[in-house]
């Protein structure tokens, strides 16, 4: 999933201070799996956002919907029907929600009001950890599994670099050197000799470092 | 300021606090009345928005009154509910509201007496902070 | 004999068969090239070459090839250091023209200490390629001729390969072939991280050589002399990957008042004379850190002077 981390209330109140009608919008999807921007979070933020003005003594009106996705227009639609009585919305799904109503209703000021983390999923509840990069060739089957590019420091192909200190990464005593994990599932699976093959130097032209990205599946589009 | 009387929310366990509250009520001593209770049957289904509400409708204050740490009824009940009002005073005090005007207690079945001195408590520390929403 | 790769001085001393002696070099965080080349001066006449390092623990200073410049300028040997973490594949192939075009010819490939270290923690890095992959760039570009991807280069430079090898850090049965990886990418020598523990890299070189590693490439023993029992310590738990025995922790104590640094220099010594003696061990990378004003004496006690002229 996207994993999403809530951006700070303050900083939420000082991007819509302007307004006095805000329409916060929540996804289904990855942020409502992630706690962050779910129905619950939605109402959570509407809440507080009024509680905030209340004390302030300015007026607010602040709507609450959760779309199905806010990836997806059709759902993104949805919001024809109420978003004329707002002027402005807060999203709280990733990065790509606040575009989408953007995109779908330009006249509309949408404000971020999540910061998108990663992809990653639940190591045990409450806690989210990063896997992949989205690098457009994956390679995790060449690693036992484990993913360098999203999971070393450096992305390194030809790790573990020197800083890799009885498990844990250089950077710091909370994060494991992934190489390290490899080195060993790698010895569990029986397959050392492989990762003392040289990975020659990685093509990124699949990765962002192409430019922006776009997919077309000819037999999906009508 | 003196003649400020709190609004106060008291979220109460049915397992301990509740008979507290029976307790209570035998003993003669009543809740003061600007505590409204909500009783719930286990302070782990306390949402962070039950929370947060209260606030939102113009109280002042808010609590919750649930197990021991070691003698929850559903376990873990009381733990969870300890968390979100921790979550909810870091809310709070984003939205410079003062996060004392919200805590949590714990009460035992027997202590009729505890009950009314949590609200008694509750009710003293917000009537110091004065309103939420200046007059 | 056959053609040199590079023609380097330090290759030239290697491949004579002599005990190997390099120094090492941080440049200015400013432009003070003044203080670079009094720092320089004392290396002069004590070592084969000087590494030169960049932007090293992530901190800003001048750049390595420019600082390398000077140290030539001086007539000292440069041993330029590339880090990936600060230039793509393009920056790093044309540095590696420039460099040698303006008269380097030693180059160690390092991947680079992250940047959440350094003074710049907001900085986005690159880690387009690896170090070992930066090994592999150099030489395909000197012995193939070629970029990286696959067009000629007109004139190739001729550089000499180093790489770094920490025997200390884990996973330790790994190590060795990490070694064995960056030789055959095309590493012609390895400068160590700094050695404390003598048994464990005793041990590490036992299985190099056992591999061969040693006749494939020139093995340099890296030695950092101890200052104080503070540095120690710090060493010990702030550095990653570095491996310091509570041993020399405690004989460094018992020195006592004023005479710690001496004993550090004599662990030092010591430890060379076990390297002149170990098999597999070409030579010894003395990286003595902001303390190059004792390289000349070090050099001396251990028996290393004059240098060789080959």
């Amino acid at each position: 999933m996207i994993v999403a981390k809530q951006k700070p209330i303050e900083e939420i109140m000082e991007m819509t201070k302007a307004f006095h009608k805000i329409l916060v919008v929540g996804c289904k999807g990855c942020v409502t799996v992630c706690n962050v921007g779910g129905t619950k979070e939605v109402a959570i933020l509407a809440s507080a956002l009024r509680i905030a003005r209340k004390r302030s003594g300015r007026d607010v009106i602040v709507g609450e919907h959760t779309l199905e996705r806010q990836c997806d227009p059709e759902y993104v639609d949805e919001l024809k029907e109420i978003i004329d009585d707002y002027e402005t919305v807060v999203s709280i799904a990733c990065g790509v929600g606040p575009q989408f109503i953007s995109e779908r209703y330009p006249s509309t000021r949408v404000f971020p009001g999540v910061d998108t983390q990663f992809m990653g999923g639940a190591e045990a509840h409450g806690i989210w950890s990063e896997r992949c990069a989205g690098c457009g060739t994956c390679v995790v089957h060449y690693f036992g599994g484990v993913c360098p590019i999203a999971r070393c420091s450096k992305s390194l192909l030809n790790g573990p670099c020197g800083g890799s200190n009885d498990g844990k990464c250089e950077i710091s005593r909370d994060v494991d050197c992934i190489w390290d994990i490899i080195v060993r599932r790698m010895m569990e699976q029986d397959r050392l000799e492989e990762l003392i093959e040289f990975k020659p130097p990685k093509s990124w032209a699949t990765a962002r470092d192409g430019g922006p990205r776009r997919m077309t599946r000819e037999e999906l589009v009508e | 300021m003196s003649d400020f009387k709190p609004q106060i929310i008291a979220f109460y366990c049915s397992n301990c606090a509740s008979s507290a509250a029976t307790i209570a009520e035998g003993m003669k001593k009543a809740l003061p009345d600007n505590i409204k209770t909500v009783q719930v049957p286990c302070s782990g289904r306390i949402e962070i928005l039950h929370l947060l509400k209260p606030f939102e409708e113009g109280a002042d204050g808010v609590y919750v009154a649930g197990c021991q740490e070691d003698s929850c009824q559903y376990i873990s009940g009381i733990s969870k509910a300890t968390r979100r009002v921790d979550q909810v005073k870091k809310i709070l005090e984003s939205l410079g509201i003062e996060p004392e005007r919200i805590d949590v207690f714990n009460l035992s079945a027997g202590k009729g007496e505890a009950f009314v001195d949590t609200a008694l408590e509750m009710t003293e520390k917000v009537k110091a902070l004065g309103p939420v929403t200046p007059a | 004999m056959s053609e040199y790769k590079s023609g380097s001085n330090l290759e030239k001393v290697l491949r004579s068969g002599h005990f190997a002696f390099t120094g090492e070099c941080g440049p200015p965080m400013g432009a003070n090239v003044d203080h670079l080349r009094e720092k320089a001066g004392h290396l002069k006449g004590c070592v084969d070459a000087v590494n030169v390092t960049d932007n090293q623990t992530a901190v800003v200073r001048m750049s390595s090839w420019a600082a390398s410049l000077i140290l030539l300028q001086e007539g000292l040997e440069p041993n330029f250091q590339m880090v990936c973490r600060d230039r793509n594949r393009l920056a790093i192939q044309s540095d590696i023209l420039g460099a040698y075009s303006l008269g380097i010819r030693n180059m160690l490939c390092l991947s680079g200490d992250h940047q959440s270290f350094g003074n710049h923690p907001d900085a986005k890095n690159v880690f387009d390629i690896d170090s070992m992959q930066l090994i592999y760039t150099v030489k395909k570009m000197r012995d193939e001729g070629k970029f990286l991807n696959d067009q000629e280069v007109d004139v190739p430079p001729r550089l000499f390969v180093g790489a770094a090898s920490n025997p200390f850090a884990e996973p330790f049965d790994f190590r060795v072939y990490r070694l064995a990886k960056k030789i055959a990418a095309g590493a012609d020598f390895i400068q160590t991280q700094c050695i404390y523990n003598m048994d464990k890299f005793k041990k590490f070189m036992k299985r190099a050589v056992d591999m061969g590693l040693h006749e494939k490439c020139y093995i340099l023993a890296g030695v950092t002399p101890m200052k104080s029992v503070g540095m120690a310590l710090y060493m010990a738990k702030q550095v990653p990957g570095m491996d310091v025995p509570d041993s020399l922790i405690k004989r460094l104590r018992g020195a006592g008042k004023g005479k710690v640094a001496e004993e550090g220099i004599k662990f030092a010594l010591e430890q060379i004379e076990a390297f002149k003696e170990m098999e597999g061990v070409a030579g010894v990378h003395l990286m003595a850190i902001e303390w190059e004003h004792k390289v000349p004496e070090i050099a001396e006690r251990a028996g290393v002077l004059p240098r060789p002229t080959v």
